[in-house]
């Protein structure tokens, strides 16, 4: 296998783009990408693009092709393929495009992710999210997403004690970031009550426990280590790839409040890179809901099962804590475009590891990692990033 | 959900029809016709379920999807059935009722609509047990 590098990054500013087109999004990140790579579209040898629900959201598939031709790449008939995972989407189209160049079948390959949520309304937006879980034996009884995850929260609370107040500072923590952060939906911080006075949306989770719709796109291009330079002064190594499956209906789970895809796909990525949790200077990883943060750091390594609350409460996981969690803002202050969240976790690493996270840049960074859920844990993607 | 994906499943939403591998002696609810642990050497046949569970998790949905049939909140579970298996299912309760470790039991009721002129779904929910 070959070194992979990531060579440049685009991202749109995520958010409830009215007056912007599925198309406009993808070819913004797109071009964003190329400029920052210095390249030119004629260098690119294939796309993978994650998308989770095209068909759903805006009654259109073969986004594979769309993309290419939208790009300017369909006159040169570059292979374009759509990844879909659920919200797992971007992490598993970057994943791709990281094996085509690792095993030398193509060289300089862009990984994007792009989804526009809002040209439907919320109720249907709601269904098609649910199509991320067991639409037969768990969305058709009536579970909604924010209910699956809520029954996650009253488990884990059930079994480790963590208090209401605990939960609500992942999403205290996340608006503090995102404020930082120019491409965030939300840059506004907020405080514990903020979170404790908001709608009950399913017992115990409240509206500022979840992540909201939102449009967005995000590109990220790999290219062989050994080629970066030409290229790029700061590539990217991709330290490690990997990805792990479990049953599509959380009721099937070993363990309602571990995720055993994201502590295999953890495992995996960690002994790809030969690394432990102790050297990872920042992670990205997947806080569709509050409690997806509690339970993504606990399964990754990062602290005791059942302690994630205190740690998050005592300021571990903010900037300049001992472990940094999302310092994009995540999921819930960044936004969640479900097909293109992967890619900008990439993003932020790789700004992070750049030295170009403007005010929430942690200082020294060298390795990073990125977390992308499908569904309740049916699909993990993890990746490892280092600098050069 | 369209007639015919409804309809082939009725014996399973209507009566709590499972499965259960005969080699392991493992039931499965929701019913699977591949049984993890033996794979080929499996052999599944159908399982009428008792109908009798524990609740695991819950939650209360305060917004409820498009088309259900509760008005206003409801509990949502999972729960352990006696024979083993774990599935999601409503439970008709107060809310403030429903605690983890409750005994429920299966009763034949409403589930939904499709659209104000669709066809009406009508499935199993749990109440407690007395």
């Amino acid at each position: 296998m070959r070194d992979v590098a990531v060579i440049g990054i685009g991202c749109t500013r995520f958010g409830e783009h009215w007056n912007r087109s599925f198309r406009d999004m993808f070819v913004e990140a797109g071009a964003l990408a190329l400029e920052d790579a210095k390249l030119s579209g004629e260098k690119i040898d294939a796309m993978y693009v994650g998308n989770m629900s095209a068909g759903r959201f805006i009654e259109q598939e073969h986004i594979g092709a769309l993309i290419a031709d939208y790009s300017g790449m369909a006159t040169r008939h570059i292979p374009a393929t759509r990844v879909e995972a659920a919200c797992a989407s971007g992490g598993l189209a970057f994943r791709q495009a990281v094996i085509a160049v690792a095993s030398g079948m193509e060289d300089i390959v862009v990984a994007a992710g792009v989804e526009k949520m809002t040209d439907v309304e919320p109720g249907a937006s709601t269904d098609a999210l649910t199509g991320a879980a067991d639409r037969e034996w768990e969305g058709f009884v009536g579970a909604t997403f924010p209910g699956l995850y809520a029954m996650i929260a009253t488990d884990y609370i059930h079994k480790y004690h963590m208090t209401r107040e605990q939960l609500a500072q992942v999403a205290v923590k996340n608006h503090y970031n995102g404020a930082r952060n120019p491409i965030a939906q939300f840059q506004q911080e907020i405080t514990l009550s903020t979170v404790m006075k908001s709608t009950m949306v399913a017992e115990p989770l409240r509206l500022f426990d979840c992540s909201p719709i939102t449009d967005g796109a995000a590109a990220v291009i790999v290219a062989p280590l050994d080629r970066a330079r030409e290229f790029t002064d700061t590539p990217i190594k991709v330290l490690a790839t990997a990805q792990a499956s479990d049953s599509i209906a959380l009721h099937d789970r070993r363990d309602i409040s571990t995720m055993d895809a994201t502590v295999a796909a953890g495992q995996r990525a960690f002994k790809m890179a030969k690394l432990t949790h102790k050297d990872i200077n920042m992670v990205e990883v997947h806080d569709c809901f509050s409690i997806a943060e509690i339970c993504a750091i606990e399964d990754l390594g990062f602290c005791k099962k059942g302690t994630a609350g205190k740690f998050t409460e005592d300021g571990e996981t903010a900037l300049g804590g001992k472990i940094p969690v999302n310092t994009s803002g995540g999921l819930k202050a960044c936004g969640h475009p479900v097909g293109a969240t992967g890619i900008k976790q990439v993003y932020e690493i790789v700004q992070q590891l750049r030295g170009e996270a403007g005010k929430r840049q942690i200082e020294n960074a060298k390795i990073g990692m990125t977390h992308n859920v499908g569904g309740t844990g049916a699909t993990v993607a993890v990746h490892i990033l280092g600098r050069v | 959900m369209t007639v015919a994906r409804f309809w082939r499943k009725i014996p399973q939403r209507y009566n709590l029809i499972g499965t259960k591998c005969t080699t392991c002696g493992r039931h499965f609810f929701p019913p699977r016709t591949f049984c993890p642990d033996c794979r080929r050497n499996g052999k599944i046949v159908d399982h009428q379920f008792a109908g009798f569970g524990t609740i695991v998790t819950y939650t209360v949905i305060q917004t409820e999807p498009d088309h259900f049939a509760s008005p206003g909140p409801y509990v949502l579970a999972i729960i352990k059935l006696d024979e083993g298996p774990q599935m999601t299912t409503q439970i008709i309760c107060d809310p403030k009722e429903a605690k983890i470790g409750m005994r429920v039991r299966s009763v034949f009721r409403k589930i939904g609509t499709d659209g104000e002129s669709g066809i009406i779904h009508y499935g199993t929910k749990f109440v407690p047990v007395e």
